[in-house]
């Protein structure tokens, strides 16, 4: 079967305690694996946060990557969602080039991306958008004719869809081994 | 692991951390512990004064890690090291890499700097805990008194549970001198999470059965993960009842007896031709503990591709990791094979066990062993000495390169536990040390280092710790003048440009007598039993100088990457050719 890279995301609950995230990082680092992105947070539960992590890599390596992140003794469990029927959203605040002129086009497509205008100067503005990447990258391509002065985006958050949960509770349990790996020494 | 001392555990009183430092281990039943002092630590050694725990000091902080390991591979307890804040913690940083490496359950406690200091590049700071993270199974930045003895307590458990590995504690001197009521009760560890208990279904395990029953060339491929589950007598039982041949990793040399009809020895790189050859020609791999690391494997895409593999092995990233498993049983292995083995069907296989065994014969006629004394030493005939002269019944202690494969060939390991060696890591100067520490895990056991010229001087600084501890170890330098691996790898692939590898070396027996310990110097074949013979029978330390044949090799020999039939094999011509002279 195929190793080429694919985007991979991983659900991973941890203690809340220094150096966690180091120890999960670390994992990705040693392999040279790229982070694409990583959000952390609280959850409903004290003491434990959740990771998103996205990371665009072959099969082979995310089962690996999987299983030792699994092998941390902070990690509560681990799920790769990449198949799951899931919502994922990031937030991105942009800053734009307007003025006066500019202004009224720059709030019709701001109406039409549901997103927000949450700070307006002379010279600029700040829109809020929250959304998929896709929905991110398309508002983008459209306002870059303003000129995009700034950018910041948060990495996505994801969530799998219907009653079940990503939660230690259920995913505690052991899953079954993917039979589907091939072994390679070049990933 | 045992509960611990009941007065440790009962008592409830207010100590200093370096106190319930020490009173947390001697809870652990620590016997002793390998260090050496500074002074981020200073507090803990001061309160080593009021424990009965017996402290060694090392020569240099790798040793004291070194130690450890070899404490925890000879006894299957924790082995325990101490060092204090940065060079003493870095200096462990190689042995604590061989420990994981290998699975092996030690644990390092290193003193910091004082908490208020830390992130300030203090004097002797350094990060230890983000230099240890990806080689320590798990590690601890302590800076409450009150932190110790749960960590401490957790630590072990996380050391020697599952696949075993090294746990680092670094604890700041400020926690050390503070002080808190000790109660080990309380200090009991907590569940990190509901620990799935990783258990094949019955579907898995017939599954596998089917495989076993059917199979008509099957091959053990017997791991450290044997050693490491106390699987020994189970693994026996299945290659017996269903008459499948056992090839065995490195670090599985003693799960099987060598002597035992069905143990083929050694598998890979410098695996003997019939045993790499029963394992491409096998239609089914039981992988008993083991991680199909390259030196086994050779090339992947040519690896045993006529066989289904069964892959039993306690940790779960290694499963797929490098070969596809069919079907993959994740638990403790000696549980799985009591589960395993009463469907197992009784069968003699003697057709595929004399297809496996019959070219045994051409690797005899190679064999170095069975050359007649053309005068010169070889290092073979020092090991295969060794092995008679201690009837197999010692534990041998290896270095690394030449001389750690010549033992694994011509020493024959009966028991688990006779060998230490670093596998994964192939740790240079590892012996003496991992020696003296398998010397104080077992007292009674015959002890023996066999050392490279070239590893061996890398940790020979541990000569004194052996003197100022009393110690019988007995060590034999295997003294080619090269740095005989890489030498060798020269010879093969790099067109014979011996490129740093021609090795001076003091005259080992002065240097040992310098250190009080009585040296004999070998150089010719008739002079090796005798020498043994002398230094086994002498009540202490004891070191043998063998200078050996400078530029053999060892045979066979599949390159790295290649196809494991694809192997050099010893010319036969070269002995001979040297007898004429």
């Amino acid at each position: 079967m195929s190793e080429g890279p694919r985007t991979h995301t991983f659900v991973v609950y941890v203690e809340d305690k220094p150096g966690v995230l180091n120890r999960v990082a670390s994992l990705f680092r040693r392999r040279a694996y790229n982070i694409e992105s990583l959000t952390v947070g609280h959850t409903e539960r004290p003491g434990v946060s959740r990771m998103t992590i996205v990371s665009a890599i072959s099969e082979g390596a995310a089962h690996r990557v999987e299983a030792n992140i699994y092998k941390l003794v902070n990690v509560l469990s681990v799920q790769d969602v990449t198949a799951a029927s899931t919502v994922a959203r990031s937030l991105a605040l942009i800053k734009v080039d307007t003025h006066e002129e500019s202004r009224r086009r720059l709030m019709e497509i701001v109406r039409v991306f549901r997103a927000r205008v949450v700070d307006l100067a002379p010279q600029s503005a700040i829109i809020e958008i929250t959304g998929g990447e896709d929905k991110i990258n398309a508002l983008l391509e459209v306002l870059r004719p303003f000129g995009i002065i700034e950018m910041v985006r948060t990495g996505q958050v994801v969530m799998t869809r219907g009653q079940r949960t990503d939660s230690p509770e259920e995913s505690d349990r052991p899953k079954p081994i993917r039979q589907t790996v091939v072994a390679s020494h070049s990933v | 692991m045992s509960n611990g001392r009941p007065d440790a555990k009962t008592e409830r009183k207010t100590l200093t951390g370096a106190e319930i430092i020490w009173k947390s281990l001697e809870a652990l039943d620590v016997d002793c512990v390998f260090g050496y002092p500074g002074g981020a630590i200073l507090p803990t050694y001061d309160a080593l004064t009021r424990s009965k725990i017996h402290h060694v000091l090392v020569r240099h902080e790798q040793g004291a890690t070194h130690m450890a390991d070899g404490y925890a591979r000879a006894s299957g307890r924790v082995g325990v090291a101490m060092a204090t804040s940065g060079p003493g913690a870095t200096n462990m940083v190689t042995g604590i890499a061989t420990a994981m490496m290998d699975s092996s359950p030690i644990v390092c406690i290193t003193g910091q700097v004082g908490s208020t200091l830390i992130g300030t590049d203090a004097f002797q700071e350094s990060d230890i805990t983000g230099i240890t993270l990806p080689i320590t199974k798990h590690n601890y930045l302590i800076s409450r008194a009150e932190d110790i003895a749960p960590s401490i307590r957790e630590a072990f458990q996380i050391a020697a549970s599952d696949r075993p590995g090294p746990v680092l504690l670094d604890i700041t001197k400020d926690a050390q001198q503070a002080s808190c009521v000790f109660d080990w009760e309380a200090a009991a560890p907590k569940p990190h999470r509901r620990e799935p208990v990783f258990f094949p279904d019955q579907v898995e395990l017939e599954a596998a059965l089917a495989l076993i029953n059917q199979a008509q060339r099957p091959v053990i491929l017997a791991g450290h993960g044997i050693i490491l589950s106390g699987a020994e007598r189970e693994v026996r039982a299945l290659a017996e009842r269903a008459g499948i041949p056992v090839a065995l990793t490195l670090l599985g040399l003693g799960s099987f007896p060598a002597s035992h009809p069905l143990n083929l020895g050694m598998m890979g790189m410098h695996g003997e031709a019939w045993v790499n050859q029963a394992i491409q020609e096998a239609d089914l791999l039981i992988a008993l503990g083991m991680r199909f690391d390259d030196r086994v494997t050779g090339k992947l895409s040519t690896y045993a591709t006529k066989a289904k593999k069964i892959h039993i092995e306690i940790d779960r990233a290694e499963i797929n990791k490098i070969v596809h498993a069919d079907v993959p049983l994740i638990g403790d292995l000696r549980e799985v094979l009591e589960r395993l083995l009463p469907g197992v069907r009784p069968l003699a296989r003697s057709e595929w066990i004399a297809q496996v065994t019959a070219s045994k014969h051409d690797s005899a006629v190679r064999d170095i062993q069975n050359l007649p004394d053309n005068g010169h030493l070889y290092a073979a005939h020092v090991i295969n000495a060794l092995w008679r002269e201690t009837k197999g019944d010692a534990i041998v202690v290896t270095d690394v390169g030449q001389h750690q494969m010549w033992e694994a060939q011509y020493y024959h390991h009966e028991r688990s536990r006779t060998l230490i060696t670093s596998g994964g890591l192939g740790t240079m100067g590892f012996a003496l040390p991992a020696a003296i520490g398998a010397k104080f895990a077992c007292p009674e056991s015959e002890v023996w280092v066999v050392a490279g010229d070239g590893g061996f001087q890398m940790t020979m600084a541990e000569l004194a710790t052996i003197v100022q501890e009393k110690l019988n170890v007995k060590i034999a330098i295997i003294n080619n003048g090269f740095l005989g691996m890489v030498r060798q790898w020269q010879e093969f692939f790099y067109d014979g440009r011996y490129e740093s590898t021609p090795l001076l070396s003091p005259d080992f027996a002065k240097l040992a007598e310098a250190y009080g310990i009585p040296a004999l110097t070998v150089t010719q074949r008739a002079q090796v039993n005798p020498a043994l013979q002398t230094s086994r029978f002498h009540a202490g330390p004891a070191l043998i100088d063998f200078r050996v044949e400078q530029e053999d090799s060892v045979f066979p020999m599949v390159p790295a990457g290649a196809d494991l039939a694809a192997m050099i094999r010893r010319p036969t011509p070269l002995v001979e050719r040297a007898s004429d002279e």
